[in-house]
């Protein structure tokens, strides 16, 4: 990661990410984005550097309209930047069309939206197989995956059921079966709890905690701090560009002052 | 510390370990944990005040141990605290009036505090997330603590993300 371009700003005793021996997951480099509409052009993305280590927990936090769900689009070949480039596992992905990025997605990434984007004429089971047939895995494996990830989030049972019939929580379990049926080495997140209750939120919350302790490579983007500090590292984006960079440290809760200092506002 | 031991003494008389572990029990692990000695402390200072009153218990093997048990004073001063409203929480203003000062100072950039305080929040929040997770799911009091914390901290944050906004136009 080069600092030089972007204005990043770190704060003292907060160690920047090491690039290890191995390509990291993700890798980008001054990735530029503007949207042409009506109007004005929106500087959605503006010079945007990015290393995301494999078995990382990375959340992308800002306000709504910063950018950081067109920067995930621009991670998952969903939008091609204006300028910039991309690589996966080390090779880079700048010549790709969009073909190769539909075939890549089915191998290299899961993606889960906040809207789900299930097909809500297909039964729960054939959401989950179809991208696992689509990457041209045998049917019977493909149904021994989706059983046993949907056995994992809960859901079992729910294999015939239509989305429409599922809970939004339910769905957006459904959603992440699907996201996660090819093992793909990087997980995207598009405020995944975005339109859930709280309860929902946890739940979503607790399940990427689980996939990311058995080594899963999340790249989670939320404006809900709560879901954001379920991950080790933290981006605060603002304005189309990365204003923080913060490793979470993780340490045990202490008993000290600050924690439940919190509730005592009244210093 | 004074009134929460006169509530947990309504239910019945106690002496001081076992009010502390009621206290432990029923708040959960992110509720700041009195230690013993201010216990004690604290039930000396409302015997004097005749809100409760101790009584000697003999026992086998060890020095007698106090056993106390509210008096009606104390129920009195009780139910005041339950009647009387809390003041609203106020936000602390620390980090507000070095946000307000450092431009005269040339010592510190506004937008390095403002990213340094949400690391500091995230961790507090990342804390929480934990201690949620250890806690027993069946206690909803001490689940209700830490959500509390949780959003007064996404209050803060939100706060945060407010005045780097507004001060990012500015530069």
């Amino acid at each position: 990661m080069s600092d030089d371009s972007t204005p990043v700003l770190r704060a003292d005793g907060a160690a920047a990410p090491k690039e290890g021996p191995r390509s990291p997951v993700l890798r980008a480099e001054g990735l530029v984005k503007t949207h042409y509409g009506e109007g004005a052009p929106a500087y959605a993305v503006r010079g945007v550097d990015l290393a995301v280590r494999q078995g990382e927990f990375v959340a992308i936090t800002g306000p709504s309209g910063a950018g950081k769900s067109t920067l995930l689009h621009l991670l998952g070949g969903l939008q091609r930047p204006d300028s910039g480039s991309i690589w996966l596992d080390g090779e880079c992905a700048d010549k790709w069309s969009e073909a190769r990025w539909a075939v890549e997605r089915r191998k290299r990434l899961g993606i889960v939206f906040q809207f789900f984007n299930l097909v809500s004429d297909l039964s729960v089971a054939d959401n989950v197989e179809l991208p696992a047939l689509l990457a041209g895995v045998p049917p019977k494996r493909a149904r021994a995956e989706r059983a046993e990830l949907l056995a994992e989030l809960g859901l079992a049972g729910k294999e015939r059921s239509m989305p429409g019939e599922l809970s939004g929580g339910e769905q957006q379990r459904v959603a992440l079966a699907r996201a996660l049926v090819n093992r793909p080495p990087l997980l995207l997140a598009d405020e995944p709890a975005g339109s859930l209750d709280s309860k929902g939120t946890r739940e979503v919350m607790r399940l990427l905690s689980r996939f990311h302790q058995r080594g899963q490579t999340i790249v989670l983007v939320t404006h809900d701090a709560r879901l954001a500090s379920a991950a080790d590292r933290v981006i605060s984006f603002f304005d189309g560009r990365i204003a923080d960079d913060a490793e979470l440290d993780g340490g045990t809760p202490s008993r000290r002052a600050g924690i439940s200092g919190v509730l005592e506002l009244r210093d | 510390m004074r009134l929460p031991l006169l509530a947990l003494l309504a239910r019945g008389p106690a002496h001081g370990y076992e009010l502390k572990q009621d206290l432990e029990q029923t708040l959960g692990s992110a509720y700041p944990q009195p230690n013993v000695g201010q216990i004690y402390v604290t039930l000396g200072r409302l015997e004097k005040q005749g809100l409760i009153e101790g009584e000697d218990v003999e026992q086998s093997s060890r020095p007698n141990k106090k056993v106390y048990h509210l008096t009606d004073a104390g129920r009195e001063a009780l139910r005041a605290w339950f009647e009387e409203p809390e003041d609203e929480p106020r936000v602390r203003d620390e980090f507000f009036m070095k946000l307000a000062l450092a431009p005269q100072t040339g010592l510190a950039d506004q937008i390095a505090l403002i990213n340094r305080q949400r690391r500091q929040y995230l961790n507090t929040m990342r804390q929480l997330s934990k201690l949620a997770g250890a806690e027993d799911r069946d206690n909803r009091i001490a689940h209700l603590l830490i959500e509390g914390a949780m959003l007064h901290l996404q209050a803060d944050l939100d706060w945060l993300e407010r005045c780097q906004e507004e001060l990012e136009e500015l530069e």
